[in-house]
């Protein structure tokens, strides 16, 4: 591309010096046979998928007296699943609008795989709130619409109302701004399909990508359009956490009560996010062989991402109990105290010792760049973020103003079930998107490439076609 | 409509980006560029008109938001007032969050559907591509055939400026 480049700076697309390379390598996985490795894991993770979705059943058909919540914790596995994988999914926002918006090129080959993540995180989050509600086909009543129900209407001062609809927008603008960025790339893969001969693979990309043609009329309208979206996606992704934290913040329970919730929930969601999008990406350069386009340069940006919210994340603990003491609250020093050293400080501790301590191990460019390290360092972000939403709510609530209703938790098979089941709908999603669309952002990762060879196969008199 | 085009097809992107100086610097109207990617600096040759999608984002943007407003007011404070620990009913702090999602959900939306209805695209169009590999590795340069006077001087851009293939074709748009 014609802008000025400084030859010392990393490059992000290694050992390739072709489109056509970077085309081949990308669309390898969609049109090479499945593997027996592909579906066994997609199968493994599709049977535990439905092995959570009995559960749910179970759920829906029994009642949540299924579940291990009592009337001093209301709250628990669910909510605490809910926005643990709110925050996973927004990573890929973050990656996908934000970075645009800085003109950060190391995102133009991760931002895919991510926003897909996002997706698939975002679907796995709704499921809480709908079954936490208990009788999920009563779910419309969420929305403002006219009624026979005495013309109920919501309450719209309620935080959970607007987490509904902070939900609902960031799904659905998500998922427009992932498939809108797939549509040139389905293109391309449609193409290489017609050449190949394979007509009914080439219709159905070619469904999917609009008919695509590449014309420089509609890339100049295509690359506005993504920097709006980008625009607007920027805030609404930091919204949606900030009021899935009002959620809490805006109740009157001491070690929920507090401030600073939105920006820490915030820098925990980018954090937990980040280290799911480090799980990932380990994972998929390796099968896909994909290092040229995913680079150590690549994991190294993440690393640091994690480290800095990681820090902030630590900040954000230790600015909390300074501010319980602080606060003179009787009521706000004591849960603090017991979230540490109370019958729930184990958890306080795996929180404090994954979120903080670990994720400091990337001071240090050799933990960094070594991708065993990282990934595991990847999954005690991934535990420790999980169990920092279990600390809010359960130590928050197990303990209330009035002793003779303290009580303790324990969730049962059915609860595990369904988390576990979560886990496996947003591999089995995963999987499937990783077979049929392609990882990597191809157009956008062309355009980093710099000074190509010519290639050897180019084809003269070559006729017109329709696709 | 069909249209006549002589098209020039290249490799290097930069080379394609010469070509359209040394073309519109002869005059000639380029009638578009097809390329994999979006390159950079093709728009000023191409003449067209800025996009106004961004006013019509702005536009979804403020329908989003007066949705949100006006609603929440009627419902609250007219239809169905409620009483909840004392607090007011209109209360407009607490109605900043889903007007803020309301806003940004008709702006993000209006302006995708939007774009589509401009491009011209849904799913199941048949594409026509002048190559196959446009959306792959070959950058096209067309120029509509009907309004050019001298054909030769354009080959030769073409040719000078390290196009491998040149050819004429029919085109409908």
């Amino acid at each position: 591309m014609s802008h000025v480049r400084s030859p010392i700076r990393q490059k992000w697309v290694t050992n390739t010096d072709t489109y056509g390379q970077i085309t081949a390598d990308i669309v390898r996985p969609i049109e090479s046979k499945m593997n027996l490795t592909w579906i066994a894991v997609t199968l493994l993770s599709a049977a535990v998928m439905l092995f959570g979705f009995a559960m749910i059943g179970w759920t829906i058909w029994e009642g949540i007296g299924t579940w291990g919540l009592n009337k001093t914790v209301g709250w628990a596995f669910d909510i605490t699943n809910f926005v643990f994988w709110v925050g996973i999914g927004h990573a890929g926002t973050l990656i996908s609008a934000v970075l645009l918006l800085f003109r950060q090129e190391w995102r133009n080959s991760i931002n895919r795989a991510s926003e897909a993540m996002t997706i698939f995180a975002v679907m796995c989050a709704g499921i809480f709130p709908l079954l936490h509600m208990g009788r999920v086909w009563l779910g419309l009543w969420f929305f403002p619409m006219p009624n026979t129900r005495g013309s109920l209407w919501v309450n719209f001062n309620s935080p959970l109302l607007w987490d509904v609809f902070a939900i609902s927008t960031y799904f659905s603008v998500s998922l427009v701004f992932w498939y809108l960025g797939m549509i040139p790339d389905f293109a391309t893969v449609r193409d290489r399909f017609a050449i190949q001969g394979r007509k009914i693979s080439s219709r159905i990309y070619g469904i999917l990508s609009f008919g695509w043609e590449g014309s420089s009329r509609n890339w100049s309208r295509y690359e506005v359009i993504s920097l709006i979206l980008s625009g607007l996606a920027t805030p609404l992704v930091l919204s949606v956490h900030t009021i899935v934290s009002m959620d809490f913040a805006t109740s009157v329970i001491p070690g929920w009560h507090t401030t600073i919730f939105p920006p820490y929930f915030v820098a925990g969601a980018i954090f937990s996010g980040f280290g799911m999008v480090q799980t990932l990406m380990i994972v998929t350069r390796k099968v896909y062989k994909l290092e040229n386009y995913i680079t150590l340069d690549h994991m190294e940006s993440i690393a640091k991402i994690v480290l800095a919210t990681g820090s902030l994340v630590g900040l954000a603990y230790m600015t909390e109990f300074f501010t319980a003491w602080y606060s003179g609250s009787l009521w706000e020093r004591y849960i603090f105290i017991n979230r540490a050293f109370g019958p729930f400080g184990w958890s306080y501790w795996i929180m404090f010792s994954c979120n903080v301590i670990t994720p400091q191990l990337f001071w240090f460019k050799k933990i960094r760049t070594s991708m065993v390290l990282t990934f595991i360092i990847s999954i005690f972000v991934n535990i420790g973020m999980w169990f920092e939403r279990f600390v809010i709510i359960v130590t928050s609530l197990h303990r209330d103003f009035l002793p003779s209703s303290w009580s303790m938790y324990t969730p049962t098979y059915v609860e595990f079930g369904i988390l576990i089941g979560s886990f496996g709908l947003f591999f089995t999603l995963f999987f499937l998107f990783a077979k049929y669309a392609p990882v990597v952002n191809m157009f956008e990762v062309k355009t980093l490439l710099k000074h190509p060879k010519k290639p050897d196969n180019l084809e003269t008199g070559s006729e017109p076609v329709t696709v | 409509m069909k249209r006549n085009l002589l098209i020039g097809k290249y490799w290097d992107p930069e080379a394609v980006l010469k070509g359209l100086d040394k073309l519109t610097s002869q005059g000639v109207h380029i009638f578009d560029v097809f390329s994999p990617f979006p390159i950079h600096g093709v728009d000023p040759y191409l003449k067209s008109k800025r996009t106004r999608l961004t006013v019509a984002s702005f536009i979804y943007g403020c329908l989003g938001f007066l949705t949100a407003v006006t609603m929440m007011s009627l419902i609250y404070g007219v239809v169905w007032p409620m009483n909840i620990g004392g607090k007011p009913a209109l209360a407009f702090p607490s109605f900043v969050p889903i007007t803020f999602e309301l806003t940004v959900l008709f702006a993000a939306h209006g302006l995708v559907i939007t774009f589509f209805i401009v491009g011209n695209y849904w799913p199941g169009k048949r594409a026509r591509l002048l190559d196959i590999r446009q959306t792959d590795d070959v950058f096209i340069i067309a120029i509509d055939k009907d309004k050019l006077s001298d054909e030769s001087s354009v080959k030769a851009v073409f040719t000078d400026t390290g196009a491998y293939d040149i050819s004429e074709t029919e085109y409908e748009r």
